[in-house]
């Protein structure tokens, strides 16, 4: 009888108590509540791909490595002083931005494309690009095509869902008033074994993709990239709306990795740069000012940054030409250079 | 707080009812709070709710849809056609996982032993391979199996199988509601006549061949619009376009996408395991004695099961069976994986994609989800009311 009563009681309680503790946190204050997080659990928690090579792929021992991967390395350089300090969680291109904005994950680096819908609708803000992409097609070499301008109503093209490049691919058939078979996959494998086996004529995707899916094909030599880019695809990481600093610490964690190369810091050189004369360089590598601090780290998170990830002409030498996924840089080629990679300045 | 005039009556009846209160309360504060703190959640990350996305333009194209589609629709009817998709392969499913589960059942109690024995091994081997190993392997199997378009296999110059798909002829109809009209009559003529049929036969003992009669007039019918009624039927048969120097397609038939193909076939087989126990299980329900019984009044074999076997079995058949239908409907969500345009890869995968609306799509494929397996109870009830015994 009087036990009841209590468990009633109890119950009551507690769910008020529950739906109360609901209430508060999470407004954008100058605090940030992910850096918090990310400093009490000892690990960023980084979002990538189900296996891309180049970009974020696995070894045999489960160690990730690419320049999305990379960008996840700086941030815990910068945060919690070791770039082995990230915790991977592969995802579909369909789970990416829910397990985002739900908090699993606090960087997404998943090779994403920037667009104005998901930067400004569902979310999430894109704090900058590691990598120009555009989309391409590719075909086998015996089939007699040679550019877009040979593809014929009743194409068949193979790709994958939940990209972009299932709208860029509809785009581009229209203007070309091109009637087109669909086939969208939720896996690359699944594609790749589909478009192996004659499926489709042809396989579209980011270019890079396309270089780096090729190796898996049963004879990747009978098959080549059309020339032709249909699409723009500025790849870069993403966070979480509403949180400036978190979002700030990832910005510039991608963006001195630029600055770096183009000031040829690298990762060999720069503790040893610290007294040079350029104030740029010592600005980078810790020496003069005291950028960290706006957004409540040390003044060495840069030179961390340098000496355990790289610059990136570092990280896309080692991930991208030297796997001969795409030897040549491209428009991922500082500015100075003649490429399109321009970083606001680190000062 | 005063709780001395607080009484609760602890007759039996409100012992009972008291714990099924507490429950029902729980799960509804369970409830508040998830709603309550999902809103709070999308609230802060700015994310808004509501399903006016539904009306906008999809912007992308499907591979296979029943209805006239394209990416200048909206996401309202990209979700039509990955429900129609749905339904069309759970209703292909079913249909030739029951035809080959009742044959592999009663095969199973066959008294030869070559047909016995194969379908135990068919029934063991499918039903313990997962599923989704199982469309994978159909699919990729069927690929790699199947010709080029340039080397298809053709069946008497009207039909083609090949990689991409089987190209059947196309049906093109002059006054076709004139011909949808005469058949539905011609139905209901038929439900007419087996009526009297039957009150002649319980009232007078005269037995009408009502088969012949049905047959002539389903056929019949249909075939007088084509004469009188101007109703004209010419076939479209797929042909061979080369599109480049070894890239060829058929056109201006019907293509049946490899995708449909092999995830109806894998469901069928793997569902039809299932089905074929379940008839077994409910031949071997009936007693013997009523075999015995109707063998010696002098009923064939076919008339032993078609009469006294069947109508007692179905009685054991049709639940389990009912499970299968849902888990087959169900399982139909694994076409994702092979690229199949259903409602989950149309739906919940692109559209959800495309508009970042996570919550909403989730909502609605659950909800669509239920009211077709709910649909197909429905039916299978009725249907097993309709079958069980009436005491007289």
């Amino acid at each position: 009888m009087k036990s009841i009563k209590t468990w009633i009681l109890v119950v009551l309680a507690s769910s008020l108590l529950v739906a109360c503790g609901q209430g508060g946190g999470g407004s954008g204050s100058k605090k940030s509540k992910t850096l918090d997080n990310t400093k009490k659990a000892g690990f960023v928690k980084c979002g990538v791909s189900q296996g891309l090579p180049g970009f974020s792929n696995a070894d045999a021992s489960g160690n990730w490595t690419g320049i999305d991967v990379d960008v996840c390395r700086a941030v815990a350089a910068a945060v919690l002083g070791d770039a082995d300090k990230v915790k991977y969680t592969p995802l579909s291109a369909k789970e990416r931005f829910t397990a985002l904005t739900s908090g699993e994950i606090d960087v997404l680096s998943r090779n994403t494309t920037w667009t104005l819908s998901r930067d400004a609708d569902i979310g999430l803000t894109f704090v900058g690009v590691n990598f120009y992409d555009g989309q391409g097609f590719m075909v086998r070499k015996n089939s007699g095509i040679n550019s877009v301008n040979d593809f014929k109503d009743g194409i068949s093209a193979c790709t994958n869902t939940g990209t972009t490049t299932e709208l860029n691919m509809r785009d581009f058939f229209n203007s070309k008033n091109i009637k087109y078979e669909p086939i969208a996959f939720e896996k690359a494998d699944e594609v790749v074994q589909a478009y192996d086996a004659g499926r489709c004529d042809t396989y579209t995707t980011d270019k890079s993709g396309l270089a780096a899916q090729r190796t898996k094909l049963s004879a990747p030599d009978d098959h080549k990239v059309l020339p032709e880019t249909i699409s723009k695809e500025p790849l870069g990481p993403v966070v979480r709306q509403g949180d400036s600093v978190w979002e700030d610490i990832v910005r510039w964690s991608l963006n001195v990795m630029i600055e770096a190369e183009e000031y040829g810091v690298n990762s060999s050189n720069a503790s040893s740069l610290k007294d040079s004369e350029n104030p740029a360089i010592k600005r980078l590598v810790g020496a003069e000012g005291e950028l960290g601090a706006a957004f409540g780290l040390d003044n060495e998170w840069s030179l961390r940054i340098i000496e355990q990830v790289g610059n990136y002409g570092e990280i896309y030498k080692k991930h991208i030409a030297d796997t001969n996924i795409l030897p040549n840089r491209g428009p991922n080629q500082l500015w100075t250079k003649g490429g399109i990679l321009y970083v606001p300045p680190a000062r | 707080m005063n709780f001395k005039n607080f009484k609760i009556d602890l007759s039996n009846k409100n012992k009972d009812l008291i714990p099924q209160i507490l429950t029902v309360l729980f799960i509804v504060l369970v409830i508040i709070y998830f709603t309550i703190n999902a809103q709070n959640n999308m609230g802060n990350r700015g994310i808004s709710f509501g399903f006016g996305f539904l009306t906008q333009e999809s912007s992308f194209d499907i591979t296979f849809s029943l209805i006239d589609y394209d990416g200048s629709h909206s996401y309202a009817k990209a979700f039509l056609v990955g429900l129609l998709n749905t339904i069309l392969v759970s209703v292909i499913g079913i249909f030739f996982a029951t035809i080959l589960g009742v044959t592999v059942g009663i095969s199973r109690l066959s008294q030869n032993y070559l047909i016995s024995k194969a379908a135990e091994w068919y029934v063991e081997i499918f039903r313990n391979i997962p599923l989704i190993l199982q469309i994978f392997f159909w699919y990729f199997a069927a690929l790699r199996a199947l010709p080029l378009t340039i080397d298809s296999i053709n069946f008497y110059d009207i039909s083609f199988l090949n990689v991409k798909g089987w190209y059947v002829p196309r049906f093109v109809w002059t006054n076709f509601s004139l011909f949808a009209y005469s058949l539905i009559v011609a139905i209901v003529l038929i439900i007419f006549t087996s009526k009297y049929a039957k009150k002649q036969r319980d009232e007078f003992g005269k037995q009408i061949p009502v088969l012949y009669i049905s047959l002539g007039i389903l056929f019949g019918l249909p075939f007088l619009t084509f004469l009188i009624g101007g109703v004209s039927l010419s076939f479209q048969i797929p042909e061979l376009t080369q599109l480049s120097k070894t890239i060829y397609v058929y056109q201006g038939g019907v293509t049946i996408i490899p995708e449909l193909i092999s995830l109806a076939l894998a469901l069928s087989m793997y569902t039809a395991t299932f089905i074929a126990e379940n008839v077994r299980a409910g031949i071997l329900g009936v007693n013997k004695g009523q075999k015995e019984a109707a063998a010696s009044i002098g009923l064939t074999k076919g008339q032993i099961l078609k009469l006294v076997v069947m109508p007692q079995a179905l009685r054991i058949i049709i639940p389990p069976t009912t499970n299968q239908y849902l888990n087959l409907t169900k399982n139909s969500s694994l076409a994702a994986a092979i690229a199949y345009p259903d409602i989950v890869l149309v739906f919940a995968g692109t559209a959800l994609m495309q508009t970042g609306r996570a919550i909403e799509i989730i909502s609605i494929t659950m909800l669509t989800y239920l009211s077709l397996s709910l649909s197909i109870s429905v039916f299978m009830n009725w249907y097993n009311k309709k079958m069980a015994i009436k005491e007289k």
